[in-house]
């Protein structure tokens, strides 16, 4: 009469599940499928536009924290403390006032200078200004989130800058936000100029935020620690003469024909919070599908 | 039987909301390179405690949104947490019954083997890990496991979840 039957809590506690492992190889299949797709053809693109649309909301909860930490902290600050900001921002701008007659001064002349020459230079006139969503990202790769999409203009291939120089360039525009590569991405190549010379190179990324690579510079050739490197211009992406980086060490190896250059970049990648994007005209080069920086080209 | 009924859903969605806010939250520099998964942590934590409910099709799910939310290849995480979900559902029976502190190192097993898997998948499409700080998170996930251990758990006996 009385027969032994567990209780339902007695067998979820020894519950065991026969079909895991097949469950598991389903799901691992699917998601082979999912990345395999994901990074050979683009075809998930407008899956991830919806997607990154609908978690928008959740970024901006994210940057909550952050964001009533810095509303606290600029609220409570001393006057004192407030005081003596003014004081250096107003010294700052005069400076800066300074600066700025000298350049309008010298853009004039370079104006009538490259129009002697017959050379047609394109100047962006217009920056966006982009904040940086406060996302952590997986800290190997690369990219910033960015607070600006298709919506306000942003394109993919975009080039954004900070006050200092070069950031990098958007290589995916959603339509309320906007994914940034940075140009210390271990798969961005820049072309660049060194200032002093005039060599032209690649500046490549290490995923290091400190670190650019300059490699095919010869060994005879006339690199200083030092010397500031500038876009090039080519490949069609970037504006030429826009600050990179400076060269932080020169080795010369006999044995290899070229030679181990290393350079800073000299915006703070790593503590980026607004950023420039410049709106020049479209890229004349249209990226290749299947690599996110396919414009960048060899000089 | 009313114990057999699924209670406390909206308890699991919320701690694994939580776990996601956590992942994105800014950290000091020199913390960052520790900052665990906590969203594999919660996984982990509920697949213990409720393996009849959450397992590995709920681990990938989740894996999906941490794919969206940090912009890597879509599968990525999704692959690493239904094998962090396997392996806690193949020796629950084992850890749970453990003390916390030898928790924390079965614990720290499978988020190294998440940590590798996802790594293992950056490199095959291009991103190599450079140094092996990337391992870091799983020493930060072991050293917190304790602390998720008990407020979990304590949430899940206040609102009954089972």
């Amino acid at each position: 009469m009385a027969t032994l039957k567990p209780s339902p809590r007695i067998r979820y506690l020894f519950a065991v599940n026969p079909t895991a492992v097949l469950r598991l190889g389903l799901w691992g299949v699917l998601s082979i499928v999912l990345m395999t797709v994901d990074h050979r053809y683009q075809g998930l693109n407008d899956v991830r536009d919806v997607l990154a649309t609908a978690i928008y909301p959740f970024h901006y909860l994210v940057r909550l924290p952050a964001d009533a930490g810095n509303w606290l902290s600029e609220n409570l600050a001393s006057r004192d403390a407030l005081l003596a900001e003014n004081a250096q921002l107003r010294e700052k701008q005069v400076f800066l006032n300074v600066q700025l007659q000298k350049l309008t001064v010298l853009e004039a002349e370079n104006r009538r200078l490259r129009s002697l020459l017959e050379s047609a230079v394109n100047t962006p006139e217009r920056v966006l200004i982009a904040e940086l969503l406060a996302v952590d990202f997986d800290p190997y790769r690369h990219h910033i989130l960015l607070n600006r999409g298709r919506r306000h203009g942003v394109y993919a291939g975009q080039p954004v800058l900070d006050q200092h120089g070069v950031i990098g360039q958007i290589i995916q525009a959603d339509p309320l936000t906007a994914t940034a590569i940075l140009i210390t991405d271990p798969n961005h190549a820049l072309p660049i100029q060194i200032n002093r010379t005039g060599v032209r190179t690649l500046a490549q990324g290490t995923g290091n935020f400190q670190e650019l690579e300059l490699p095919h510079i010869p060994n005879n050739e006339d690199v200083k620690i030092g010397d500031l490197l500038i876009t090039s211009g080519m490949g069609g992406r970037f504006p030429r003469g826009y600050p990179v980086g400076t060269v932080t060490k020169v080795e010369f190896d006999p044995g290899s024909p070229f030679a181990h250059i290393v350079a800073k970049p000299v915006a703070q990648l790593d503590r980026i919070r607004e950023v420039m994007l410049l709106e020049g005209e479209l890229p004349a080069v249209k990226p290749e599908p299947g690599s996110a920086v396919a414009a960048v080209q060899m000089p | 039987m009313t114990t057999a009924y699924p209670t406390g859903r909206w308890v699991i969605v919320v701690s694994f909301l939580i776990g996601f806010l956590l992942a994105g939250i800014p950290l000091p520099k020199e913390l960052s390179p520790f900052r665990p998964d906590w969203v594999a942590m919660v996984l982990i934590y509920w697949c213990m405690a409720l393996p009849n409910r959450i397992g590995i099709g709920v681990g990938w799910g989740v894996g999906l949104l941490l794919d969206i939310g940090r912009g890597a290849l879509l599968g990525q995480h999704a692959l690493a947490l239904a094998v962090v979900a396997y392996l806690t559902l193949q020796t629950y029976r084992r850890i749970r019954v453990a003390p916390l502190w030898q928790q924390a190192f079965s614990v720290l097993v499978f988020l190294l083997v998440e940590q590798i898997l996802i790594f293992w998948i950056s490199g095959v499409v291009g991103y190599p890990p450079h140094d092996w700080w990337y391992l870091a998170p799983a020493v930060g996930g072991m050293v917190l496991w304790p602390l998720l251990f008990v407020i979990l758990r304590d949430a899940r006996r206040y609102f009954q979840v089972s």
